[in-house]
């Protein structure tokens, strides 16, 4: 690999890490998996001084789940291992299907969730489903700790709220609501192998036959993962059925503002926009009755 | 600067001395002569530098080598030590003509032991989608599923006995 040459660091704490960050300044950048990072160094898109490798750091690959505290991923935790958590599958089943839909089965082995969202790709697989599910982001440096709702965390396309010296070291999720049901859907041209040309998360609280809350979440079709508010407006007060949300899918067609790449046309987007939505929003619904 | 690592390659120590953005699979391959690995596309892609760490399937290309020390690794040359008899993963290859210019194979192969370390008794659509990370540009898939396949079946023969 015709890589530019970088130093590499490996630090066994996350305090070793921050401090590390500081004194390097610019030009260190942290890594998880790699995945991204290594594809980016050897592509010539960043040239990194020092690489800061999390993998060391004890704990860090921890996923843990409470009924009170909800869910937390640690920042080394894989992408294989979260499709695969049982408290996950049980408890959050959109967040496992964005995580086993994710890139191929080597990548899943070494990339990581928080990984994924850090990258800032307005196509991260994982980003609608915990957007949808409320996600927020634990960033740590050597003054503190603070918590960001992923709402406010893509900035644009490769560029997130991490500030210099920060680093992500979990995304937590509230645990679910009562009756509240979840759902990831997502489309690329080669089945596993290629990025989303589209994804879609959804999450849907009801009250009775009433939709109580709605979220839902638009990946690949913006400068960032983005929510379709309007379509979110005309699900919550309102009586679920088939039409509606045939309705919010055509709503979240028209708020979404995709570009035309290799991977798709502006045009089939919007259109995958109103079907995906419609399927998550159906499926969400289905798991809100039953839970 | 260089860091002296220690690494475990096929049940075999060895120290090495690598530079901090040599990947995995320049060391496999350059230093340990291990050339069974191979380099595709680099970038994660093509599997055709797959190999297995701590028992999970990785591609070697994205791997570094610094980040190896203390695990477990397995490259396709682990798959028969004995340098005569083959894996029943390789012998099934042969048998069911799975193999055309022979690039993917490796990989092919590595990815095929991490599917059924996890899953024994694969169906023909869980197959495919452990082989998601491999690519054969000679597009003979068809056959190395079946030769998946036939593994399993065989494996499932010898697990009874």
């Amino acid at each position: 690999m015709t890589v530019s040459k970088f130093e590499y660091y490996g630090p066994s704490t996350i305090e070793e890490t921050c401090d590390l960050l500081e004194k390097m300044g610019e030009g260190a950048m942290v890594m998880a998996g790699g995945t991204d990072l290594l594809v980016k160094i050897s592509r010539m898109l960043v040239a990194p001084k020092v690489v800061i490798g999390l993998k060391k750091i004890e704990g860090l690959n921890r996923i843990s789940f409470g009924p009170v505290k909800g869910l937390s991923i640690g920042a080394t935790a894989l992408l294989a291992d979260v499709a695969a958590h049982p408290k996950i599958k049980k408890n959050y089943p959109a967040l496992a299907a964005a995580a086993e839909e994710t890139a191929n089965v080597q990548v899943r082995n070494m990339g990581t969730v928080v990984g994924n969202l850090c990258n800032g790709a307005p196509s991260a697989e994982n980003a609608p489903a915990l957007i949808a599910l409320g996600g927020q982001v634990v960033i740590m440096s050597s003054k503190g700790t603070r918590h960001l709702p992923l709402d406010d965390f893509f900035k644009g396309p490769g560029i997130t709220a991490i500030e210099p010296g920060e680093i992500v070291t979990a995304v937590t999720v509230p645990p679910p609501p009562a009756k509240s049901g979840a759902s990831y859907r997502h489309i690329s041209a080669r089945g596993k192998v290629d990025i989303s040309a589209v994804c879609v998360g959804v999450m849907v609280t009801m009250d009775g036959q009433t939709c109580k809350e709605a979220r839902i979440a638009l990946g690949a079709v913006a400068p960032i993962p983005m929510r379709a508010v309007e379509a979110e407006n005309m699900l919550m007060g309102n009586r679920v059925s088939k039409e509606l949300i045939k309705k919010a899918g055509l709503k979240a067609r028209e708020e979404s503002k995709p570009i035309s790449d290799m991977r798709a046309s502006a045009e089939y987007r919007k259109k995958m926009v109103a079907v995906l939505t419609e399927r998550a929003l159906t499926e969400a619904y289905e798991r809100a009755l039953k839970g | 600067m260089r860091h002296d690592i220690t690494l475990r390659v096929n049940n075999d120590t060895y120290q090495v001395s690598v530079d901090s953005w040599r990947t995995l699979n320049e060391v496999l391959r350059e230093e340990l002569n291990l050339t069974g690995t191979k380099r595709g596309c680099g970038t994660g892609d093509c599997g055709a530098c797959t190999v297995l760490v701590d028992g999970r399937s990785v591609n070697s290309c994205l791997t570094l080598a610094v980040e190896m020390e203390g695990r477990e690794i397995t490259t396709v040359e682990g798959l028969a030590p004995s340098g005569e008899e083959l894996h029943p993963i390789q012998k099934a290859f042969v048998e069911q003509g799975a193999i055309q210019c022979g690039f993917c194979t490796p990989g092919m192969e590595m990815s095929a032991l991490n599917l059924l370390g996890k899953n024994p008794n694969p169906s023909e659509k869980q197959i495919r989608e452990g082989l998601s990370g491999n690519l054969c540009r000679c597009t003979g898939y068809t056959k190395i599923v079946e030769a998946i396949s036939v593994t399993a079946g065989e494996m499932k023969k010898t697990r009874k006995k």
